[in-house]
């Protein structure tokens, strides 16, 4: 016992943290297979992989935090795998033990949740869950720790395919085959747009490390095509529009725990590559980077804001919402680059640690919530929001936690999304000390679209909310939806207790996120002035306090339970509500999603393709249909479509299906060639 | 230099041979003929690689001809033959070609192929570097034979005759390819004759015939 103490503080010593973080991945590796030796033993994977998975997640988490705060200077390794002179290069810098730290925290929690919630015979068997899953994670954990190109696109593919094969779980079920495959199509392409970047970036020295890279030196052209073709890469794997369309169709068509990990995970490996290469690899040169990012992240968001307020089916809203987060942390960092490209590193470092720290809470809350619609989708076997309703009542716990990630992703504080909303605005407010006139004058635009997108995630969140779980059930069989078993309750437990602990006490998260700031930009915001407050630059311009507000919640809503108790006690009465004088009243006259959903989709009409039946007056069984569009799939993906296909059709000309004409193809083009060549 | 100069005719004669081979059977119709040759093409590439490896006092070569030995003298024609052993397909049916015509543009492609293998022969150092154009000549016979045979089983039995020719001009040439190449093409002509062992069942027990026109029905309209 002592020994195995011994080993374990001799490895949590800073200096050994890669190689801890090495042994851990190293671990889900393991894990991932062993499901393989009983395949169809939910058992095995669910009582014993995925909570031994949810403790190493832990591990992970808790030794990058400590390996933050320690102050680490960055540790590299050479793994001896990889292809004769390639080998893997490893690096634990303060950026990627930020996002192994982000990764851990909310992966221990999916995972804890994926072991109530995996069911034999839903989708593939739960050992290829158990796969899947684990080498989903560790690639991902690969991916920020690697430290050159060759690993990182190894790991960076194999994240892919792997979430690939976690959607298209249910792969009998055609719109799931065909999520899956337009998810796969997306990912290469912005594979491609990495690959072609790393490309760009090693600058003629044809060395792929992220150190060579760091050291060479791009001409401005080559540097703005990397950033570009970066911007494309990862923007088509974080979901930034207009190559977000896979997102909607791919979060709904994944079991809920991947939903979670693909949203609140997968996403953020986007963010860590775009970092990495603008700020690491690039070292931030040109502004127009940071105004066009600023840019796209906005618009993003507010489409992602406005196109979730009219979903009606949960996991989409909740994926547009992630388009509508994603954007506001590329905003965040795009601003991060403006300020920085401008020397004034002190408000850089701002808006980059509102980027980071929500990147971490989007990590939590959303999270929580895509696997609290895992768990409505078990209870009620629907997605719909059409279909649901009063679920307070039948699942209590999964109510009172989904509250919170719905506070905290609606920017409410005590809760920790209100904490980087109001950093990035806060950043936002520092514009005006920016050197470019034009730029100085939109930025307040952008100001007020960043004000407009975060009022209506809040309202989408009242929607999202109220359907599902207050009201009146809307279908009667609703009344038989239980309540979340116990290891899923853990699960939303640990990712609420998170969502509230970053929001009561957001010191802790600017711990973590100064040392990375002050690896990027050499400047940290001042972390706490004291331990009850965060004044992110000076104290008496702004300064915020959790504890506070929190005291401040406890207070008014103690007092007025005690007061209603004082003065009501024993005299509650459980009656009917006012009825209009309609008795005929059903479950069904509720507000419905669509109906929350309509004046936003009357005043933002030109973003919509909108096609509508109404009902004639005198119809006796009158039905009301809308189907809500994306522009770009019109705009963008159709044409290209059409002309890959019209090529394709050209092309088949030459596909006769004779074998031997297909030989003689060959053999011409053969002898062509050796007759050119020699 | 006596010895080089023998060992120059006899690796001569070693192709000739191979090139001999090659058209008997591109006149075969005989499966299990076929097989033979092809067991035969094998064994004078191993004699070949031998003394070219016993002459340079390569080891890598050395292995390169057990290799050969193992692959296609034994492993691959034994596979070949249980293979036509199980799916009854001792004859091909008639060419699409018939066959002096076919042995008259191998003629052509001979000729064809000695004038392109002029210029190589003329930059190598090897002591084989004569027979590259007997090397490029074999791959374009074996070529031929897939173009015009029928069959799917006597198609792979060419694929397979092409890469001799590609490791005889290997050899010829370079003295062969760096060990790790030539590891991965004999598991990728392993792989590749499993995998189209397992298609000949699938096409038989699809269209109850494993000529190959029925394949054309498969075209997407």
């Amino acid at each position: 016992m002592s020994y195995v103490l011994g080993w374990m503080t001799a490895t949590t010593r800073p200096e050994h943290a890669l190689q801890f973080l090495v042994v851990l991945i190293a671990a889900w590796v393991v894990l991932a297979p062993v499901g393989l030796l009983r395949p169809h033993s939910l058992h095995l994977v669910a009582h014993i992989l995925f909570p031994l998975g949810a403790i190493v997640s832990a591990a992970v988490a808790m030794q990058a935090g400590i390996d933050l705060i320690a102050g680490p200077t960055p540790q590299t390794m050479i793994l001896p795998l990889g292809l004769p002179d390639l080998p893997f290069h490893l690096r634990l810098d303060p950026l990627s033990a930020f996002f192994l730290l982000l990764l851990g925290a909310a992966g221990a929690g999916i995972s804890i949740f994926s072991a109530g919630y995996f069911r034999v015979g839903e989708g593939s068997a739960p050992a290829l869950h158990g796969l899947q899953y684990h080498v989903f994670l560790a690639s991902m954990a690969v991916v920020i720790l690697a430290d050159d190109a060759y690993l990182f696109m190894v790991a960076w593919e194999t994240m892919a395919l792997s979430s690939y094969f976690l959607v298209t779980s249910q792969h009998r079920i055609p719109e799931i085959r065909r999520a899956g495959f337009l998810y796969l199509l997306m990912a290469h392409v912005g594979a491609l747009c990495i690959l072609l970047t790393f490309g760009v970036l090693q600058g003629g020295s044809w060395q792929f490390t992220f150190a060579a890279m760091r050291g060479a030196s791009l001409t401005p052209f080559w540097a703005t095509t990397a950033f570009t073709l970066a911007l494309l890469g990862f923007g088509a794997k974080a979901g930034l529009v207009p190559l977000h369309v896979w997102l909607p169709e791919a979060h709904p068509a994944a079991p809920s725990p991947v939903s979670a990990m693909m949203s609140g995970l997968m996403l953020k490996t986007a963010i860590y590559g775009m970092l990495r290469t603008s700020f690491d690899l690039l070292h931030v040169q040109f502004w127009q980077w940071g105004a066009a990012m600023l840019a796209l992240g906005l618009f993003s968001a507010l489409f992602g804001a406005i196109f979730a307020a009219v979903q009606t089916d949960m996991k989409r809203l909740l994926a547009y919402s992630s388009i509508e987060n994603i954007g506001l942390i590329f905003a965040a960092i795009g601003l991060s680059i403006l300020f920085a490209a401008s020397h004034m590193p002190l408000f850089a470092a701002l808006a980059l640690t509102a980027a980071l720290l929500h990147a971490l809470n989007h990590a939590l809350f959303k999270s929580l919530l895509f696997l609290a619609t895992g768990s409505v989708l078990h209870a009620t076997q629907q997605r719909s929001l059409g279909k649901l309703g009063g679920l307070i009542r039948r699942m209590p716990w999964v109510a009172v936690l989904a509250l919170v990630g719905t506070l905290a992703i609606a920017g409410l504080p005590p809760l920790n999304g209100f904490v980087s909303e109001w950093l990035l605005l806060q950043s936002f407010l520092f514009t005006p000390q920016l050197p470019h006139a034009f730029v100085n004058m939109l930025v307040p635009l952008g100001a007020a679209a960043l004000a407009l997108t975060v009022a209506l995630a809040a309202y989408v969140m009242v929607k999202f909310y109220g359907i599902i779980f207050l009201g009146q059930p809307r279908e009667a069989n609703l009344s038989h939806a239980h309540d979340a078993n116990k290891l899923e309750r853990l699960g939303l437990g640990w990712l609420a207790a998170g969502c509230i602990l970053l929001g009561v006490l957001p010191q802790l998260a600017l711990r973590v996120a100064g040392p990375v700031t002050g690896q990027l930009l050499g400047k940290t915001v001042a972390p706490a002035v004291s331990l009850w407050r965060i004044a992110p630059v000076a104290p008496e311009q702004a300064s915020y306090s959790g504890l506070i507000f929190l005291a401040g919640i406890v207070g008014v809503f103690g007092i007025t339970f005690v007061l209603v108790r004082l003065i009501a006690h024993g005299r509650t009465r459980r009656t009917a509500p006012w009825d209009c004088g309609y008795p005929w009243q059903t479950a069904r006259m509720q507000d419905t999603a669509e109906g929350f959903g309509q004046p936003i989709r009357h005043m933002f009409g030109a973003f919509f393709r909108m096609e509508r039946d109404l009902p004639a007056p005198d119809d006796v069984a009158p039905r009301y249909r809308i189907h809500v569009e994306d522009r770009f799939w019109r705009t963008i993906y159709q044409p290209v479509a059409r002309s890959v296909q019209r090529i394709a059709d050209g092309i088949s000309i030459l596909q006769g299906g004779r074998l031997s004409v297909y030989l003689l193809y060959s053999f011409i083009t053969l002898l062509v060639l050796l007759v050119f060549v020699l | 230099m006596l010895k080089s100069q023998l060992l120059a005719q006899l690796l001569k004669l070693l192709a000739s041979g191979l090139l001999l081979i090659s058209f008997a059977m591109l006149s075969r119709r005989r499966t299990q003929r076929l097989i033979t040759l092809f067991a035969w093409q094998g064994a004078i590439l191993f004699l070949s690689t031998s003394l070219v490896a016993w002459d340079a006092g390569l080891t890598e070569l050395w292995y390169s001809a057990a290799l050969t030995l193992l692959l296609k003298v034994m492993a691959l024609p034994w596979i070949l033959h249980r293979l036509i052993q199980k799916l009854g397909a001792q004859w091909d049916s008639e060419p699409l070609v018939n066959i002096p015509v076919t042995m008259l543009v191998g003629l052509v492609l001979v000729i064809f192929a000695f004038g392109l293998a002029q210029p190589i022969s003329m930059m190598a150092t090897t002591i084989t570097r004569h027979t590259i154009g007997i090397a490029l000549a074999v791959i374009l016979l074996a070529f031929l034979m897939m173009i015009t045979r029928r069959k799917a089983i006597t198609q792979v039995i060419g694929f397979l005759a092409m890469e001799n020719g590609l490791f005889f001009a290997a050899t010829s040439a370079t003295y062969g390819m760096p060990m790790v190449i030539e590891l991965g093409i004999a598991l990728d002509l392993l792989v590749a004759v499993f995998i189209l062992g397992i298609f000949f069942f699938q096409i038989r027990e699809q269209f109850d015939s494993l000529d190959l026109h029925h394949l054309e029905s498969l075209r997407e309209e």
